[in-house]
């Protein structure tokens, strides 16, 4: 493929005894929704943490957008274009929704130097803010305390904290975590609709929705990759199917 | 202006408060109890340090055990100024904050890189180091403490302003508590304020969404010091004495004290804190020799069963927003 | 140089460092295993010490007094710690800290109001009293000797005790999970007491065995407290390995700071600035050395929990 957007190179991460990441090399296109699958264990937050800068890696590299982000830090690599999303959410909790995104926004705006104009009334900060949770859903909550949100619409928030920061691309973890039927729906058509702006690697257990929206699939199990490919492929692998899905093929 | 910052029965408290800081230098000599302009002198001067501690600790959640001793070192340096015989004011008050803010800016460069209780520890040790330096300073007093024979002045054109009179200085104290309660406000509501807010809220997530928060706490905690170290430049004219006590952790418990019991992260819950606390101390003292019998207990259940300090005693039935 | 004073400081630092173990010992254990910051706990150290004063001058004898005020201690500790503190085990640390700290006050009031505000002086019998020769003709308190054994006995009793024994290993395991300990069925409210007991009755061992040097005083354990805290942070909270080793160089650091730092400045500063300088950064050493620690490994030297 043409040079990927975020790429690893024999990534390593042990925690004491424990191989959390094993080696591994990954590769995501951009424009594409590249899609981590795997059985409990097998990493993948701590593939997401490394990525994002939260854990430092025993050995390897991670690429990005054609420049080395290995050892930069969390607040660095936003600033590069790659934003993260927690699979706890991971708000202001004492904050508004509104003002939770608005913080997002500022934080790409320049440095927060500024001691003496109240920040409610900067539009520059609201305006986008307010867009953003419109095009996520929050539009009618935005006033709430984070706090306050049922669990669907803190997921929502979640995209919407991620969006604000303008990234190129986005790394999910398990955005669908703990939804109910027709709200994981409708977070895959907002997914479905992002992708023609961001490239995504995508972290889920819900399988319709990985099968639904995934370009490529990579599989994890104990910090290896078993397997990359299509949906197509990877339904059809034998290993795959052995190691997580299963035998059944009602997927 | 100030029902706009707060609920209603908390605006009513404050300007009765601050109504009541206004005439003391008036009544209090009139119903014969003139010690009183003093005991708000020092109310005052308190509330400025608690304002200043309440923008790291209760805005920015970093509980600093040692910030008495910025307070000291703003009053050490007015005093050893004095020491020199120089008392322009327009020299010795910039440098005494100055250096207070150095001084901050050093601790707080290394306490910042630790979290929870390590940084309560670890502020609480730069104090006491302060605390040594004072009392190992045999030129400036060592615990016998250092005695100012005049008071700031400050030369304008051919005149000289003094602050000697009592109902100069109180005033002053007045504008100068008004002053830094105004400037906190702007901060805590601005880009500044929303960064500092974040980072005591979540600060991982500020990190990943792209805000680098070390160099901002590390600013609202040299801003913090420097509030500090004016108390401390005003506490050293006031009282014309200066010695390492005013420094020592005992000191920087009872600020902590006065920010928490008024309410942390609002503007002027260090206001009542600081008047609350400094008025029981004065009234069980006087009750007592062993006050600290009844003072001891008294703060644990305050600590125990008080939510929200005095402003949330108060303001019970308010809303509270994000911001001051 | 005195090879001989140099020694001396040496043994000296050394035992500074065991008083300083007994206190961080206690300390960061109740805080690796309750998740509990006590201020109070120099005020341990200080009832005792009087306790100590206090039964040796009934019953006439220092090791007798010793051996009654340390089951008292602990005592005193278990009740401390059940009418007070169990309250703040759900608390964040900062009420914590705040508690304690009106605790202090309290304490210190108290000690006032039962013991008056003299201190209270322990006389020592006459076989600990003296000095003994050691190796190399080096002459040296009997005390401060006695100190150090007794400190090392501990530290060895509690080494085994943590590593050989079941409550031990309760310590242990509850110091990594104490929520999967007490769904083992193990009583934590017991192990917490019993925890903070042990803890207490290792305060007040300093404090008794410092008495007799420096008198049973008032609020004597604050100044200690805070050097303990800075031990335990260096150590790495709530390692008992860490507090030992930190307890030990900062016990050296300490002394030989104080008596030879003023002489290794003169080597380059004049001799005024030399006896000024001398003093106030000596008093400062031990704050330098957790700065530097804290710049490199933020979780100190030896943090039980990693990753």
């Amino acid at each position: 493929m043409a040079e990927p957007l975020l790429a690893t190179r024999s990534l390593y991460k042990a925690f004491g005894g424990i191989v959390a990441t094993d080696n591994l090399t990954l590769e995501v296109a951009a424009g594409e929704i590249h899609a981590v699958i795997g059985p409990n264990g097998a990493g993948k937050t701590t593939l997401v943490n490394l990525l994002s800068g939260l854990l430092k890696t025993d050995a390897g590299e991670i690429v990005f957008d054609g420049g080395a982000i290995t050892r930069l830090r969390p607040a660095a690599r936003s600033h590069r274009g790659l934003a993260r999303s927690f699979q706890i959410t991971s708000v202001f909790p004492d904050f508004s929704v509104l003002d939770n995104v608005a913080l997002a926004v500022q934080a790409h705006s320049g440095h927060s130097y500024r001691f003496w104009r109240p920040v409610r009334g900067d539009a520059a900060l609201y305006a986008p803010a307010r867009e953003v949770l419109a095009r996520v859903g929050l539009g009618a909550r935005m006033e709430v305390l984070a706090g306050n949100l049922a669990h669907g619409e803190q997921r929502q928030l979640e995209i919407a904290m991620v969006l604000a920061t303008g990234p190129k691309m986005l790394l999910l973890d398990e955005p669908m975590a703990g939804m109910g039927v027709e709200e994981s729906q409708r977070m895959v058509e907002l997914l479905r609709e992002l992708k023609s702006d961001y490239t995504m690697l995508l972290i889920e257990h819900d399988m319709d929705a990985v099968f639904a929206l995934a370009d490529r699939i990579t599989v994890l199990v104990y910090g290896r990759d078993i397997a990359t490919g299509t949906p197509a492929e990877i339904r059809a692998n034998s290993q795959v199917r052995e190691a997580y899905l299963g035998a059944s093929e009602d997927v | 202006m100030i029902r706009g910052m707060l609920g209603k029965p908390t605006a009513i408290s404050t300007v009765v408060v601050l109504v009541v800081f206004a005439i003391v230098p008036f009544i209090a000599p009139a119903i014969g109890e003139a010690f009183y302009v003093d005991v708000f002198a020092r109310i005052m001067i308190w509330s400025i340090a608690a304002v200043g501690l309440n923008l790291i600790l209760g805005y920015g959640g970093m509980v600093s055990f040692g910030h008495a001793a910025y307070v000291g070192i703003g009053a050490y340096t007015v005093a050893i100024f004095g020491f020199h015989d120089i008392n322009n004011g327009f020299i010795q008050w910039p440098v005494a904050v100055a250096v207070s803010g150095l001084v901050a800016l050093v601790f707080g460069a290394i306490s910042l890189r630790t979290r929870g209780v390590y940084f309560i520890m670890i502020t609480l040790a730069f104090s006491q180091m302060v605390f040594f330096l004072g009392v190992s300073a045999d030129k400036y007093g060592s615990n016998d403490g250092l005695n100012l024979w005049n008071r700031s002045y400050f030369p304008i054109g051919d005149a000289e302003l003094s602050i000697d009179g009592e109902k100069t200085f109180y005033y002053m104290t007045l504008v100068l508590l008004l002053l830094v309660i105004y400037l906190t406000r702007r901060m805590v509501n601005s880009r500044f304020g929303r960064v500092i807010q974040g980072a005591r809220s979540n600060e991982t997530r500020l990190q990943t969404i792209g805000v680098a928060t070390y160099r901002y706490r590390l600013t609202a905690f040299v801003i913090s010091g420097m509030i500090c170290g004016l108390a401390g430049v005003l506490q050293a004219n006031f009282e014309r004495f200066v010695s390492p006590d005013m420094m020592d952790w005992p000191r920087s418990g009872e600020l902590m004290f006065m920010v928490i019991m008024g309410g942390m992260g609002t503007l002027f819950g260090p206001v009542l804190g600081a008047t609350a606390f400094l008025i029981l101390s004065e009234v069980l003292s006087n009750l007592t020799i062993h006050w600290h019998l009844i003072f001891g207990p008294l703060l644990i259940l305050l600590v125990l069963y008080v939510r929200g300090g005095l402003t949330g005693l108060i303001g019970l039935f308010e809303r509270r927003p994000g911001d001051g | 140089m005195d090879l001989i004073l140099i020694a001396e400081q040496l043994l000296n630092g050394f035992q500074l460092g065991i008083l300083l173990f007994l206190l961080a010992a206690g300390l960061t254990l109740v805080f690796g295993i309750m998740d509990l910051v006590n201020l109070a706990h120099g005020s341990i150290y200080m009832v005792g010490a009087f306790f100590a004063a206090t039964l040796t001058l009934w019953t006439d004898s220092f090791i007798i007094g010793l051996l009654l005020a340390l089951p008292l201690t602990l005592v005193f500790g278990m009740v401390l710690e059940y009418v007070v503190l169990r309250t703040l085990y759900a608390r964040g640390h900062m009420d914590q800290v705040l508690a304690t700290f009106g605790l202090i006050l309290f304490f210190n009031e108290l000690v006032r109001v039962i013991w008056g505000p003299a201190g209270l002086a322990i006389p020592l019998p006459a076989f600990l009293d003296g000095s003994i020769t050691l190796a190399w003709g080096i002459v040296y308190p009997t005390y401060r000797m006695f100190i150090i054994l007794v400190g090392i006995s501990v530290a060895v009793g509690l080494y085994w005790l943590v590593a050989k024994t079941r409550l031990g290993m309760l310590i242990r395991a509850g110091a990594s999970n104490r929520t999967m300990v007490s769904a083992l069925g193990v009583n934590i409210r017991l192990l917490f007491t019993a925890v903070f007991g042990l803890g207490a009755m290792l305060a007040g061992l300093g404090g008794m065995l410092i008495a007799p040097i420096n008198q049973a005083q008032i609020g004597m354990g604050e100044d200690i407290l805070i050097l303990a805290f800075v031990v335990i942070v260096i150590g790495g909270i709530g390692s008992i390995r860490g507090a030992f080793i930190a307890a030990l160089l900062a016990g050296m650091l300490d002394t030989m700071g104080r008596a030879f730092l003023d002489v290794l400045l003169l080597t380059f500063l004049q001799a005024n600035a030399a006896e000024t300088a001398g003093p106030a950064l000596s008093s400062m050493l031990i704050y330098i050395l957790m700065a530097a620690v804290l710049f490199f490994r933020p979780q100190g030297l030896f943090p039980p929990r990693s990753g």
